[in-house]
């Protein structure tokens, strides 16, 4: 079935590739990637392309093997099988030249927090061969545009979580790189600055940079990537653009709470009963007190809501919300994430 | 040495050898480069003191521990209660001996600890020799080697050391423990980038160390002791340094021993060096 899917995807995802874009290049280039530790099969043959100028997603659970892969492709790691060829470089045989054109910012602030913002910036840009002087001025800009100006003299260790991927982010521009590599650069962030490290990514795509972004959550992804690849397992099951996957996934999740819990199984049943068009999947999710309905355009939303209300069921609150990664996997695979098995549990399915 | 280790300019102009991993890789990092990034690591490394002086407690109050504790603890039993003095002049150039193998095995926790930092993959993933990141280490931790011999000699001095020889004597002695502390660094960021955990580290450390510091001639003369231990003395690198700097600074022969302790440096680092490199290049 995740076959299926694959060929159909990449024909669409073909199209525009040769006709709208003109001919942009590939910046990064990776087939039949493999990469064991031990039985563990951390990459088992991926191929993706990521074109210059552009975001591509990678979109997976915990132990798809997202890192591992970041890690093959900026020469931390060699892999087992297969080629992959980074802004015209092998990262095999010139793992040098290839160094020289990218930036890595991991899911673990690589800055040393035993030195200060600038002390960062200004060691970085030393070891890429800048003059002092220009390290110095190449320092002072970025902590400028990172908004880490009065933060600059202060040790590292005392940035908050944001502050610190920021730096991170800064760090990796020094040298002006070719592709960027974003590994889950906004795991563990509180909302707000989570969309500072967004703003931030969207600003190096303006400026030109490539990006090879991994992510766990599919609104990420959404946000920044313009073609998403998603892997499981150490295989890529699908990729193509972000509103292709999108469509194929059904849009949004529509998400009622009732003034009064004990009325969740009766609403749900009334909406399964109704059999609103396109309408279909209700789920009760009694620990939050609320019920899900997948809805795939405003007319249903309205449609739902309308119902309830027109068969006098208080509600308390109502709001929409992108698919989750989990969902995305339902819908492409018919299978949950490995380790969202155990949390999805507790989600009981209303039979129709 | 493999190719990544461009330490030597010379090496650049030679024909890279094959390798596994790299062959046609010709973005090789010239000497002042290499330079330059050794420099801007060693910073880094400096600044990390500066950040937490407290790190700089064992090259400050080692040598002063130890040579309140020895020359008094020790000093009569050896030379008689009045002659303490004469067990300071014993004591304190073995000491230099202690003070380079001491900071040596705080290089490995220190590798171990600093290692498993994301910072290090940013290192890794930079267009820099991958040995500058150890040899800039090393750079300041000779510096700090440098410090705890030094706060040894004013000690020494306090307590009535005499140097006989000449000022020259004084800084060969000193130049010596350093060589040949240089080179015990590398067992120990050998071993910090082997084993798993800072603990582990020091309980290795520990084992090989307390038969290697008192089965030599820093505390006690050789002769004093039986045969079998006498022979162990007598190849035992710290004896040989020991033996050195007491004929620089106190007079009696040198060259032997000086030329051992030189061997042993060079052995050592040989051997080592090129191990520890690689382990770092591989490490994940």
């Amino acid at each position: 079935m995740a076959a299926g899917i694959l060929v159909s995807m990449t024909r669409i995802d073909k199209k525009p590739r040769n006709n709208g874009e003109g001919a942009a290049g590939i910046a990064v280039s990776v087939r039949g990637l493999v990469k064991h530790f031990g039985d563990t099969k951390a990459l088992d043959g991926v191929d993706l392309d990521v074109r210059e100028g552009t975001v591509l997603g990678v979109l997976g659970p915990n132990g798809a093997g997202k890192t591992t892969l970041v890690r093959c492709l900026s020469t931390l790691l060699v892999p087992d099988a297969g080629t992959a060829v980074v802004a015209g470089y092998d990262v095999v045989r010139q793992p040098r030249q290839l160094r020289r054109t990218i930036g890595l910012t991991g899911q673990y602030a690589s800055v040393d927090e035993k030195l200060s913002g600038r002390e960062n910036l200004y060691m970085i840009g030393r070891l890429l061969d800048l003059s002092r002087k220009e390290a110095r001025s190449r320092a002072d800009e970025l902590l400028e545009r990172f908004s880490l100006t009065d933060a600059g003299k202060r040790l590292a260790a005392t940035y908050s979580g944001g502050m610190r991927r920021r730096l991170d982010l800064a760090a990796s521009m020094i040298g002006h790189p070719a592709v960027l590599y974003l590994d889950e650069p906004t795991t563990g962030l509180d909302p707000r600055t989570r969309n500072e490290v967004w703003d931030e990514v969207r600003r190096m795509v303006a400026e030109g940079a490539t990006v090879l972004l991994t992510t766990q959550y599919m609104e990420e992804a959404e946000q920044l990537a313009s073609e998403l690849t998603v892997i499981d397992r150490g295989r890529v099951i699908a990729n193509g653009e972000v509103d292709e996957l999108k469509a194929r996934v059904g849009g949004r999740t529509l998400q009622i709470r009732p003034t009064d819990p004990e009325q969740l199984g009766a609403m749900a049943r009334a909406v399964t009963e109704a059999g609103l068009d396109g309408v279909s999947g209700t789920q009760v999710v009694p620990d939050e007190g609320v019920l899900n309905v997948p809805i795939l355009s405003d007319e249903q939303l309205t449609a739902v809501v309308g119902l309830l209300g027109s068969r006098g069921y208080g509600i308390a609150h109502i709001g929409t919300h992108l698919p989750s990664l989990d969902e995305v996997f339902l819908a492409i695979t018919g299978q949950k994430t490995a380790d969202s098995q155990d949390a999805t549990r507790k989600t009981e399915e209303v039979a129709a | 040495m493999s190719a990544t280790t461009t330490v030597n300019a010379p090496a650049q102009q030679a024909p890279s050898p094959p390798r596994a991993a790299v062959g046609s890789d010709d973005a090789r990092i010239g000497l002042r480069a290499n330079l330059r990034h050794i420099g801007a690591l060693a910073r880094r490394n400096m600044l990390q003191i500066k950040a937490d002086p407290e790190s700089m407690f064992d090259a400050v109050l080692m040598p002063i521990i130890f040579v309140l504790l020895f020359v008094y603890v020790f000093g009569g039993a050896m030379f008689g209660d009045g002659n303490r003095g004469q067990y300071v002049n014993y004591l304190v150039p073995g000491l230099m001996a202690m003070m380079g193998l001491n900071i040596a095995m705080a290089v490995g926790t220190g590798v171990n600890d600093d290692f498993k930092k994301g910072v290090m993959d940013r290192f890794r993933t930079m267009p820099i020799a991958r040995s500058s990141v150890l040899i800039a280490k090393m750079v300041v931790e000779v510096g700090r080697m440098l410090v705890a011999t030094t706060i040894l000699l004013i000690m020494g001095f306090i307590l009535g050391l005499s140097v006989s020889t000449s000022v020259f004597g004084l800084l060969g002695a000193i130049g010596l423990s350093l060589v040949f502390g240089a080179s015990l660094m590398w067992i120990f960021i050998l071993l910090g980038l082997t084993m798993k955990t800072v603990q582990a580290v020091q309980g290795v450390a520990m084992l090989v160390l307390m038969p290697l510091q008192f089965g030599s001639s820093i505390f006690a003369k050789p002769t004093t002791m039986p045969g079998w231990l006498q022979s162990f003395t007598d190849y035992n690198p710290l004896s040989n340094l020991a033996d050195a700097a007491r004929g620089l600074i106190t007079g009696g022969p040198v060259a032997h021993s000086a030329l051992m302790t030189l061997a042993w440096s060079a052995g050592i680092t040989l051997v080592t060096a090129p191990l520890a490199v690689a382990k770092f290049r591989k490490r994940t």
